[in-house]
């Protein structure tokens, strides 16, 4: 079918009045997450997740998507009104955004962090309509061989790219896959690791009860730690003049935009990547093709527009995996994977084929999204400034109660409530320790994909271990991943014969705690 | 200082060990009839490279202080602690007083002793969300929160929206 009528039927579904309410509702509750210090997209999914039961599966599925695409834009709010980021994907906004507030134009850095993001979004959004069906087609060539070599690229990924710890990502990633294996052996039906025959054990750990307790609860605490007091919110009053000042100057940016677009779109691909070293290698790229770099960091607008570009076509770009091939390419997009298996969407090519209504609702609600979101960030401006000012401790109490009700109310067992607060204080001080978390949420989502495709290759092939080296496609991401897995290997080598005679393998950090 | 890298190593280490204990209650090596590992295999060997990670990790934070990462600010422990022991007991007192006066008496705490607000805001707030909390997950999800010995109080409350 042409890709136009798909589209315009997805049209179809997202324009329903009821699914329209889902997406501004959405947007406008991801607006408020993002421009919260310390709640980003993966926090605002991971807790209002259970909550979503009230809508249909695809609504659901809507709404979570828009308070994603919401969180991003609200990002930028806070790293200019406050100095501090929203998200960690704000954190390059704050850059020039904070001492554009600081110069008085708050006003302008508002508007075009919306305006960029609003192009960002939307540059990516046509990518992603157009990738989506070849990637989806392509995927659909997949046997288990291919899938288990696909996750295990995935987690690869995070060795050679993450900026992290190479142990401890490797530690999280293990974890997370150990984890995942906890309840009845897929192929055998047998209990294992039910840790004593505790019962609540038995149907495994949710990826709902470890996102909550890492993302809810070890939030909470290591804000409160981080924010000791209220900083002081700088005033931002939008006028028309304003506005229309903010787009005439903003248009003239056209080649940063687009170089943040694209970029973002691409690295927001990658599992290991996603919004935050995007942001970071737009900013940083816009500093070195600018006509004026030495403004950067005194209140340059470029500084604005290319993180903020890239950080939303960033999280267009991680959705793309994860719809098409069912590897999500953030740790929110992991969610919204867990969300939709939880509501039997299992995501990957079939999905395109099965269901076709839910796909192209979704794609086409990110358009809506798109400019829902740009016009209520504009419009809500004042609320914002109102609601940065809400004291700490009243949004941290908050969080925590949604945290306990939120987990408590899928499976309805005091169980997932016991460890959501045991998994909260371990992230808490596993994110101390810098180890990783995102490897370990997506670990936990991907890893009984990971084991059934690996033993059910085995199986097929009667044990014969080179069935994943002889498939053209597992091959070369078996090749890949070999390729990322030694490459930071490689720089461990040198640069401990240079420096240090132990392991010196913290490489810049790029943390993606919310991308 | 204590080394927290140190600590949080060890107890990765514990971990691991008591992950491998549990898994080699099912077969952890290589079916032969079947073809493939047993079903133990996958957390056994998993929880063997995370025991040589992070053995790894806790030679390197003895052996320099390169990798000593953890700080923490002194200053913050007190509130963290009083907030997570409060979280601690709110989650235990579920089960006998019920969500809705666990979590009234929680936010109460919290914002009048953590937060130190006034007392009409460390009302309102406690008061409020029970509400809300009541008619989204009871009276629109039908979802039961747990009610311990507060049942009885519910019970016209039942008579009205069910």
């Amino acid at each position: 079918m042409d890709l136009l009528t798909l589209l315009s039927d997805g049209f179809a579904t997202s324009l329903s009045p009821f699914n329209l309410m889902i997406v501004i509702l959405g947007v406008t509750a991801g607006l408020f997450i993002g421009a919260m210090p310390g709640l980003g997209s993966v926090n605002g999914v991971a807790i209002v997740l259970p909550l979503t039961f009230v809508v249909p599966p695809a609504s659901a599925i809507i709404l979570l998507a828009a308070i994603y695409y919401g969180a991003m834009y609200g990002g930028a709010i806070s790293s200019i009104l406050l100095g501090i980021p929203g998200a960690s994907t704000a954190v390059a906004t704050t850059f020039d955004g904070r001492p554009m507030a600081q110069k008085g134009q708050a006003a302008l850095a508002l508007i075009a962090a919306a305006f960029a993001s609003f192009v960002g979004g939307t540059i990516a959004v046509i990518l992603f309509t157009l990738f989506a069906i070849p990637l989806a087609d392509l995927a659909l060539a997949f046997g288990p061989a291919e899938e288990f070599a696909l996750v295990l690229l995935a987690f690869t990924t995070f060795v050679g790219l993450g900026g992290d710890d190479i142990l401890k990502t490797i530690i999280m990633i293990c974890l997370g896959l150990v984890l995942s294996t906890v309840g009845l052996d897929l192929i055998s039906g047998q209990p294992r690791l039910i840790f004593g025959d505790l019962p609540g054990f038995y149907s495994g750990i949710s990826f709902l009860v470890l996102a909550i307790g890492v993302y809810g609860v070890g939030e909470v605490l290591y804000t409160i730690e981080t924010s000791k007091s209220n900083p002081t919110v700088s005033n931002a009053k939008i006028t028309f003049k304003d506005l229309y000042t903010g787009i005439k100057t903003i248009s003239s940016y056209t080649k940063t935009m687009s170089i943040g677009s694209f970029l973002g779109f691409f690295v927001g691909m990658l599992p290991a990547a996603g919004a935050t070293p995007a942001s970071l290698m737009a900013y940083g790229l816009a500093k070195q093709t600018s006509k004026k770099p030495e403004t950067f960091g005194d209140g340059n607008i470029e500084g604005v527009i290319a993180p903020e570009t890239a950080n939303n076509a960033a999280s267009t770009g991680s959705l793309l995996p994860m719809l098409t091939l069912g590897i999500p390419g953030s740790p929110t997009t992991a969610l919204l994977l867990g969300g939709m298996v939880m509501w039997g969407l299992m995501p990957g090519p079939m999905l395109f084929i099965d269901q076709p209504d839910f796909v192209w609702g979704l794609i086409s609600s990110l358009y809506t999204a798109n400019v829902a979101a740009v016009l209520i960030n504009i419009a809500l401006i004042p609320l914002f400034v109102w609601a940065l000012r809400m004291p700490f401790s009243v949004l941290c109490a908050i969080v925590l109660v949604l945290c306990i009700v939120g987990g408590f109310a899928p499976n309805q067992k005091m169980h997932d409530v016991w460890l959501i607060v045991l998994f909260g204080y371990a992230g808490y001080l596993l994110r101390k320790a810098d180890y990783p978390l995102a490897p370990l949420v997506l670990a936990l989502v991907l890893g009984p994909l990971m084991e059934k495709s690996f033993r059910q290759t085995l199986i097929s092939e009667q044990g014969n271990i080179l069935a994943f080296i002889e498939r053209p496609l597992s091959a070369t991401f078996i090749f890949l991943s070999l390729l990322f897995f030694i490459w930071p290997l490689v720089g461990l080598l040198r640069s401990s014969k240079r420096e240090h005679p132990h392991f010196s393998s913290k490489r810049p950090d790029f943390s993606r705690q919310n991308s | 200082m204590i080394n927290a890298d140190r600590i949080i190593a060890s107890l990765i280490i514990i971990s691991s060990l008591y992950f491998m204990w549990h898994a080699i209650a099912l077969p952890i090596g290589w079916n032969g009839i079947e073809g493939g590992p047993g079903g133990g295999a996958f957390p056994f060997w998993l929880s063997v490279i995370m025991l040589i990670c992070s053995a790894i990790v806790f030679w390197r934070s003895s052996s320099g202080t390169k990798f000593q990462k953890f700080s923490f600010d002194t200053s913050m422990i007190k509130p963290i602690l009083l907030v997570s022991v409060s979280l601690l007991c709110t989650v235990g007192l579920i089960s006998v007083i019920g969500a809705y006066i666990a979590i009234f008496l929680f936010l109460f705490w919290y914002l009048r002793v953590i937060g130190r607000h006034s007392i009409g805001l460390s009302l309102t707030i406690p008061v409020l969300t029970p509400i809300l909390m009541f008619f989204f997950f009871e009276v629109t999800l039908r979802i039961m929160l747990p009610k311990g010995v507060s049942e009885p109080l519910f019970l016209p409350l039942y008579a009205k929206f069910f």
